[in-house]
C-alpha cells in the first residue's frame, strides 16, 4: 500500500510502534520470516507493512468477566480494541481470536463478550477456547456458542485468500502435568487435513495454549505438540498463533514462526516471576501499552506474512 | 452453641432408640466439621487429606486468579471458583480420589477415603 495522508491512525501507530519498540514485524521472503524490530527499523519497517493487505487480525484473552485491580474493566478495554481493529484503514477480512473469550465460563460473560464482538467491522470471527472458556462444570458454555465451526470437537479448518486456517483446541486436559494437550484424535485429523495441500500453500495454525514449551513449570506449552510439527515442516511458510500467556514471545524455526499476542484484559508476569501465571498489577498509564493485538498482512512480491502487533496505547 | 448440642443430643436419641446401635452412633458423633482445602499461590493446601467416608471436603479459593476442582475420574468438578468461592463435595466411599485444578492442571491433589 503506497504512502496514503489520508489514513494517517496506522502510519501513526506503526511510528508509535517503531519508537516505542512495542513491537516485532515479520516479512517472509523465499520462505523464511525475519524478523524486524520496529525500534530499529523505524520508517523502513512501516513502508514494508504498508506494501501488505490486510489478512486478519488476532485478538486474545479477553476475559470478560474478570473486575480486578489489574484491570476493573475488560469491556472497556475490548470496546477500545474494537475500536483500533474498526480503525485500520482496511477491514481485515476475518478476525480469529484466540481464545478466553471469558473468565469463568458463564453465561452472562459470554453473552456481554459477544455483544461486545459483534461491534467489529468484519463480522467474520473464528475462536478457539482457552481454559477459562471451558471452566464450568459441564464444559457446555463455549460448544453451545462456538461449536459450530467444528461439530463441537473444537477443532476445525478453512480457506481464505489461499491460505490455509487450521484451529486447534489444547485445554481439554483431564490429567495432572500442566501443559496442554492435543490428544490422538485431533493429531490423525490435522494430519489428514494437512495431507491434501500443497507445500507453497501458506499455513496458519491458531491455538489458545503455546504450541511450544515456553515455561514448563507454569504450563505454558502443550505436551504432545512436538507430534504436530512433523506435519508442518514441508510448508514454507506456517504462522502459529498463540495467547494464554498474555504477552509476547516469539520464536522462528525453520520455516515456522511461533508468536503469542497480548491480552486486550490484563498482562501477566514474565515466565516465573511470581508464584504462578496471575493477573499483572501495572501502573493504570502503563497498562494500554501492554494490551494489544496482532495484525497480520498479506505482502504478494514476495508472498509473505507480516505480523505486526498494535497496543491501545 | 445450638449446633453443638444438636449434634451431642442426636446421637444419644439415636442410640437410645436403636437400642445399641453403638456404630451409627459413632458415625454421628463424629460427623465431623468438613475438611478444608486452602487453594492459594497456585497449590491446594495441604496437598493431600484424609478423611473418614461421609465426610464432605470443602475447597475455597483465596487467589486473585480462578481455579476449579476437577476429580481425574470424573466423579466431581467444581466449575470455576472465582476469588473467595467455595465448592464442596461429600465422599461417600473409602478410596483415595485424585484431583487437579481444569485451569492450571500442574495444581493437583488427593483425597484419602477411609
Amino acid at each position: 500500500m503506497p504512502d496514503r495522508p489520508a489514513h494517517p491512525s496506522r502510519r501513526d501507530a506503526l511510528k508509535c510502534l517503531a519508537f516505542g519498540g512495542a513491537g516485532t514485524l515479520f516479512v517472509l521472503a523465499g520462505g523464511v520470516f525475519t524478523p524486524i524490530d520496529l525500534a530499529m527499523a523505524g520508517e523502513e519497517a512501516s513502508t514494508v507493512a504498508k506494501r501488505g493487505r490486510p489478512l486478519f487480525v488476532q485478538i486474545s484473552d479477553t476475559h470478560i468477566g474478570f473486575a480486578k485491580d489489574a484491570n476493573p474493566d475488560v469491556s472497556g478495554t475490548l470496546a477500545r480494541t474494537i475500536a483500533l481493529v474498526n480503525a485500520l484503514p482496511e477491514a481485515p477480512a476475518l478476525i480469529v481470536h484466540t481464545g478466553d473469550i471469558t473468565h469463568l465460563s458463564r453465561p452472562a460473560e459470554f453473552d456481554l463478550a459477544q455483544q461486545l464482538l459483534s461491534g467489529l467491522r468484519t463480522t467474520e470471527v473464528h475462536t478457539v477456547p482457552g481454559e477459562h472458556d471451558t471452566a464450568d462444570a459441564t464444559v457446555t458454555e463455549y460448544f453451545s456458542r462456538f461449536g459450530q465451526a467444528s461439530g463441537n470437537r473444537g477443532y476445525y479448518s478453512f480457506d481464505h485468500a489461499g491460505v490455509h486456517f487450521v484451529a486447534l483446541i489444547n485445554v481439554l486436559q483431564f490429567k495432572p502435568g500442566g501443559l496442554g494437550t492435543l490428544g490422538p484424535e485431533q493429531l490423525a485429523w490435522a494430519a489428514a487435513d494437512l495431507k491434501s495441500r500443497s507445500a507453497s500453500t501458506p499455513i496458519v495454525i491458531f491455538a489458545h495454549m503455546p504450541l511450544w514449551t515456553i515455561y514448563e513449570p507454569w504450563g505454558w506449552g502443550t505436551g504432545d505438540a512436538d507430534q504436530l510439527m512433523p506435519l508442518l515442516r514441508r510448508f514454507g511458510s506456517v504462522t502459529v498463533l498463540n495467547g494464554h500467556i498474555h504477552q509476547i514471545v516469539q520464536k522462528v524455526e525453520g520455516h515456522v514462526t511461533f508468536h503469542t499476542a497480548r491480552s486486550t484484559a490484563y498482562p501477566q508476569p514474565a515466565a516465573g516471576e511470581g508464584a504462578g501465571p496471575g493477573p499483572l498489577k501495572l501502573p493504570p498509564e502503563l497498562l494500554p501499552g501492554s494490551l494489544g493485538i496482532t495484525s497480520v498482512s498479506e505482502v504478494k512480491h514476495p508472498r509473505a506474512l507480516a505480523l505486526n502487533d498494535l497496543t491501545l496505547a | 452453641m445450638t449446633l453443638g448440642n444438636g449434634r451431642i443430643l442426636l446421637p444419644i436419641l439415636c442410640a437410645t432408640l436403636l437400642g445399641g446401635a453403638a456404630l451409627g452412633a459413632r458415625a454421628w458423633a463424629e460427623a465431623p466439621t468438613p475438611e478444608t482445602v486452602v487453594i492459594k499461590d497456585f497449590m491446594f493446601a495441604p496437598m493431600s487429606v484424609t478423611i473418614r467416608a461421609g465426610a464432605q471436603v470443602v475447597w475455597v479459593n483465596h487467589d486473585d486468579e480462578p481455579h476449579s476442582v476437577l476429580s481425574e475420574t470424573g466423579l466431581f468438578r467444581s466449575g470455576a471458583l472465582d476469588t473467595g468461592e467455595k465448592y464442596s463435595f461429600r465422599f461417600d466411599k473409602p478410596g483415595t480420589y485424585h484431583f487437579l485444578c481444569s485451569i492450571h492442571p500442574r495444581m493437583a491433589g488427593t483425597i484419602v477415603v477411609q
